[in-house]
């Protein structure tokens, strides 16, 4: 079995989910190979080895530069097609969804997405994907190969094994079509500390803090924490919070180590979002706060209290 | 201008969704309506259409004869009319086979632009349009949280993980809109009372010129072999807060090697 991972990157880093899909890749055993599209990226695509690639193709061109699906598409199915890979995988995110899936067009070829597992049964591979609010656990398969495969962010470790990859070119040729999106101007949001994708722990906050700058305390547990802020629709309507933190059906879904949710409610729009974190921790005063219902940690009580105490004895422990 | 916009009747948000056990499929049997999604792109279609001051407004669906009531919501709103692509032998498409016939539909519509909501929320399915862009070769922008139309061209502001990148392509274009675009209208009585009378075609698969064994589940590539209920979480532990609230989550952190 020979599997491909395509390895997102942002800057000069790949960004921690596709490290971890190429982890899982490795662990279903076969060759497994990485794929790193971009302008100056053959320094990140060095490092994909660590985490289990034997082979790290590199389109490396001025063109490749702007994160737009349409030339990856074109770069991923001349790979495709002339190394033969079985399986074709994704760390979930707006651009991999968009070229999965028109990989899958351009390919003919099944994509599955959403999905959190997946397992090897001989040649067959079995996805596992939560479907209908996460209400139900659904086992799917692909008919053909190339399998086309998308994973919910953080549904496996980045593990590194210590390896290193051998680096080869892929020749970059384009469609006409693929070029004609162009990138004219970005607005990225200053950050510091990890992405919510990338964060380990993630402290969300909802309408529960009564009021935006609430998130400033948030942030403090957050820092001390080496995590990531997120937030509920609810408050990134309200303008309280960035859009790039919306956590939920309409946002992203994650799933972190720890996810510690601050006057949460716990709707199920925002429920599909974080229920597959490891470990969730509520705090919310209302006692019939539906978040109670799924948490492992339940304490009703003040945030604006317990948030900044706990945030102290975090930080105590150096 | 030609706007096609991609609607899909789904379950009703509150109705209880199950999967059919002997079908692995989702029950649409319940309650339905327009995908809420899709109101948004309408929206954005009808915006368009008034401020240009002319061009054409199409809905374009594949479903069961019933998505006909889901497009008539979008009909009220101010849609002119509706295309709904139905047949046996489209039940359990995935996405290869899906975006086969919504290309097909598309190319014998030849609209300048596009557009899609940004998921399903029965499926939460998010990337049909780039399979259909792809089938269509025609440029594509995503998560388009603004858009202008104008001399030819889309430009969109597409809202990503790390921030916003502004993206330019010529028409014909397909586009993705964010549900941060704008706040779509209710339909006026008028609306409503015209909604019926306004075109509503339904074509086959013989009519769009696909073989069946191209589309629904013979002409998909993925299948579905069982279903579970999820894993359970386990025991919740329940605090009330006395003061010490802070120390008891520390605590159960520590435990769990969390910190």
């Amino acid at each position: 079995m020979t599997t491909l991972v395509f390895l997102e990157h942002h800057g000069d880093e790949i960004v921690k989910n596709s490290l971890g899909v190429l982890s899982k890749a490795a662990s279903l055993g076969g060759d497994v190979a990485g794929v790193v599209v971009g302008s100056g990226v053959r320094d990140a695509a060095a490092r994909a080895g660590e985490y289990g690639a034997s082979r790290v193709f590199v389109a490396d061109d001025p063109s490749l530069e702007a994160p737009l699906p349409q030339p990856r598409v074109d770069v991923l199915a001349s790979l495709v097609r002339d190394q033969g890979f079985d399986n074709v995988l994704f760390g979930q995110s707006i651009l991999a969804a968009d070229l999965a899936s028109g990989l899958a067009a351009r390919l003919e070829a099944g994509l599955n997405w959403d999905l959190t597992d997946v397992t090897a049964d001989g040649d067959r591979l079995v996805g596992k994907r939560p479907a209908l609010a996460d209400s139900v656990l659904v086992d799917v398969g692909w008919k053909s190969t190339p399998r086309l495969a998308l994973f919910r962010s953080g549904s496996f470790e980045a593990a590194p094994t210590g390896g290193s990859a051998e680096l080869l070119d892929t020749p970059v040729q384009l469609e006409d079509f693929s070029s004609r999106s162009l990138l004219v101007g970005q607005d990225q949001e200053a950050r510091s500390g990890p992405s919510i994708e990338d964060a380990d722990v993630i402290v969300a906050g909802g309408r529960g803090l009564g009021k935006p700058e609430g998130f400033g305390m948030l942030e403090e547990l957050a820092k001390a924490l080496h995590g990531a802020v997120a937030a509920t629709r609810a408050v990134v309507d309200a303008g309280w919070y960035p859009y790039a933190s919306q956590v939920g059906q309409t946002g992203k879904s994650v799933a972190p180590k720890l996810y510690i949710a601050c006057g949460i409610s716990g709707a199920i729009q925002h429920k599909v979002g974080m229920q597959s974190s490891g470990t969730i921790v509520a705090i919310n005063k209302d006692a019939n706060a539906p978040i109670f219902e799924f948490c492992d940690l339940g304490v009703v009580g003040d945030v604006n209290e317990i948030v900044p105490k706990l945030t102290e004895l975090v930080r105590s422990r150096g | 201008m030609k706007i096609a916009v991609c609607v899909k009747q789904v379950p009703e948000a509150g109705a209880a969704k199950r999967i059919d056990p002997q079908t692995k499929r989702l029950d649409r049997g319940g309650e339905a309506g327009l995908n809420a999604f899709d109101a948004n792109a309408v929206e954005e279609a009808l915006r368009i259409r008034e401020s240009s001051g002319e061009g054409e407004v199409v809905l374009v669906s594949m479903g069961p004869s019933r998505a006909l009531e889901a497009m008539r919501k979008a009909l009220a709103m101010g849609a002119d009319r509706a295309l709904l692509l139905s047949d046996d032998a489209l039940e359990g498409s995935d996405l290869v086979a899906t975006s086969r016939v919504l290309a097909a539909a598309l190319e014998r519509e030849q609209p300048d632009l596009v557009l899609f909501g940004q998921q399903a929320s029965d499926s939460d399915g998010a990337v049909l349009w780039a399979a259909v862009a792809e089938r269509l070769r025609r440029p594509l922008v995503s998560q388009a949280a603004e858009l202008e139309v104008g001399d030819g061209k889309v430009r969109a502001k597409r809202q990503t993980e790390f921030g916003y990148d502004r993206i330019e392509a010529p028409l014909p274009a397909v586009v993705a809109v964010s549900d941060a675009i704008n706040e779509p209208r209710y339909p006026s009585l008028k609306g409503i009372m015209g909604a019926k009378s306004k075109p509503q075609e339904t074509l086959s698969l013989g009519d769009l010129g696909v073989d069946a064994g191209q589309a629904g589940e013979a002409g998909s590539q993925t299948e579905v072999y069982e279903l579970s209920p999820p894993p359970s979480r386990g025991e919740t532990v329940r605090i009330e807060d006395d003061g010490s609230a802070a120390q008891k989550i520390v605590d159960y952190l520590a435990e769990r090697k969390l910190i």
